[in-house]
């Protein structure tokens, strides 16, 4: 076993693991932090996706260790209290999602879209853009139309520089 | 995933000698490639060496004619790299379109070669641009390093430093994803440097190779139509569930064609 930390959802964490702990297992069992999903053995489905270091990472396919010192931000970090993050809003209102499954990934994904290029872009960018993102009930329509609501909620009137 | 030894050192020194100790010692870069093979029990290292704390292995550095890419730096930072660009555009493109955005950010030029996959985007940009591939031992002319399948020029002690790319007149790749995984079902880099013209073919072989009929007709004529009846032998080409050899021979044609309209209009 080797100790582990990092700063997860702004507060410090730690705990001890086995060099083969991936980060989503160090999330889910060590953490009970179980709104990351791990939906494929692959590392195709996105499920799984959290932010480290502000960027967007599949954490089932990242050890603990590979994440010692860093920041991490999952689907349980976005709500302030009740308040839900503009991008969370978006997919309640848009009905951008039907079991679920796929939604801490895609919500993540989503925000990290948005950072990257400093606004909402255009909507055939969103689609290659959520290519690491699997879902097998919506047909996508409504969580296209949630990252644009939910980007433009992020960052009122800020159309991507592209 | 069985378990192993992991070590995290901060200078290559340190790594290459921890790559000398252990019965089965596998450097980890951006795991994407590593840790599904680890999780499908097809690899099992005794020890993993994390290169992700070794500041000499990441970066971008332009000099006189070439463009310089650290082993250690993510897809994504080549992608959005002014450097690469402005000077090789279509290195650029390749690196934007490897997977997905996740994967982008943790995968690694150095992970990319080193694994030598057949069907990856970047031994083609590699040999077509007649890069340099620079290890903590020796430098690796790219048409020395892809042996075979999953099989590169590398010992097993020695590790990818960086990548030399010789920025070329014109270049441009083209590729059919596989629309699952997105890895190159076939993919063709065109390249026009100082040593002349470089058609490199990655995913219908087992592994990365040249078309010199498709260079010496792009010598006389870049353009897409100087590829017209160029035919690629499918005998030895890769047949899978997802595409024939006869299909794969197919695709070179048009991807090839595709490569040189991207490389006229300079994306
Ligand atoms: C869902 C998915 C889709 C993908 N799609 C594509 C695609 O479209 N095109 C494509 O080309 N690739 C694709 N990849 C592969 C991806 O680009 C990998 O990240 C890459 O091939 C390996 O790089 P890595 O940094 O992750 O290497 P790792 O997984 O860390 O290592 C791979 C191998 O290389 C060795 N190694 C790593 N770095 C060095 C070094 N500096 N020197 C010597 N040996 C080293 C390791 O020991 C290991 O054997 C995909 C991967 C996934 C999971
Ligand atoms: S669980 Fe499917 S990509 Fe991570
Ligand atoms: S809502 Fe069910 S997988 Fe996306």
């Amino acid at each position: 076993m080797t100790s582990v930390s990092m700063t997860v959802n702004g507060k410090p964490a730690s705990g001890e693991v086995e060099p083969r702990t991936l980060l989503v297992d160090f999330l889910r069992e060590h953490l009970r932090l179980t709104g990351t999903h791990v939906g494929c053995d692959t590392s195709q489905c996105g499920a799984c996706v959290v932010h480290v270091d502000g960027t967007a990472v599949k954490s089932c396919t990242t050890l603990a260790l590979q994440c010692e010192g860093a920041d991490v931000l999952t689907i349980e970090g976005l709500a302030q209290g009740d308040q839900l993050h503009p991008m969370q809003e978006a997919f309640r209102e848009h009905h951008a999602l039907q079991c679920g499954f796929c939604t801490p990934g895609m919500i993540m994904s989503a925000i990290d879209i948005i950072n990257r290029h400093g606004g909402v872009p255009d909507e055939t960018t969103i689609r290659h853009e959520l290519e690491g993102n699997l879902c097998r009930c919506t047909g996508y329509h409504n969580i296209v139309k949630a990252v644009i609501a939910g980007g433009e909620a992020m960052a009122p009137g800020r159309a991507a520089a592209e | 995933m069985y378990d192993f030894n992991y070590h995290r050192p901060s200078s290559l020194d340190e790594a290459v000698t921890l790559l000398g100790q252990g019965e089965d010692v596998k450097v980890l870069a951006g795991g994407h490639t590593l840790l599904p093979t680890m999780k499908q029990r097809l690899a099992a290292p005794s020890d993993v060496v994390d290169l992700s704390r070794i500041a000499a292995l990441k970066g971008i550095e332009a000099t006189e004619g070439a463009v310089r890419i650290g082993a250690a730096t993510s897809h994504a930072d080549v992608a959005a790299s002014g450097e690469v660009r402005n000077r090789i555009p279509a290195l650029a493109a390749l690196a934007a379109r490897i997977g997905d955005p996740h994967v982008r950010n943790r995968g690694t030029l150095g992970g990319s070669i080193a694994n030598n996959d057949p069907n990856a985007d970047y031994p083609a940009a590699c040999l077509a641009l007649g890069a340099t591939i620079v290890t903590t031992k020796r430098e690796i002319a790219a048409d020395d390093f892809f042996v075979d399948m999953f099989e590169t020029a590398l010992d097993e002690d020695e590790i990818v430093t960086r990548v030399d790319f010789p920025v070329p007149r014109r270049a441009g790749y083209a590729k059919f994803p596989n629309p699952a995984s997105r890895y190159a079902l076939v993919g063709v880099f065109v390249a026009e440097g100082g040593d002349g013209i470089r058609a490199a073919v990655t995913g219908a072989g087992p592994c990365v190779f040249r078309v010199p009929e498709m260079e010496a007709a792009l010598g006389h004529d870049f353009s897409p139509a100087a590829l017209e009846g160029i035919k690629v032998d499918a005998g030895g080409l890769n047949a899978d569930i997802h595409a024939s050899a006869d299909y794969r021979a197919h695709l070179v044609g048009v991807m090839a064609r595709r490569a040189v309209e991207a490389a006229l209009e300079g994306r």
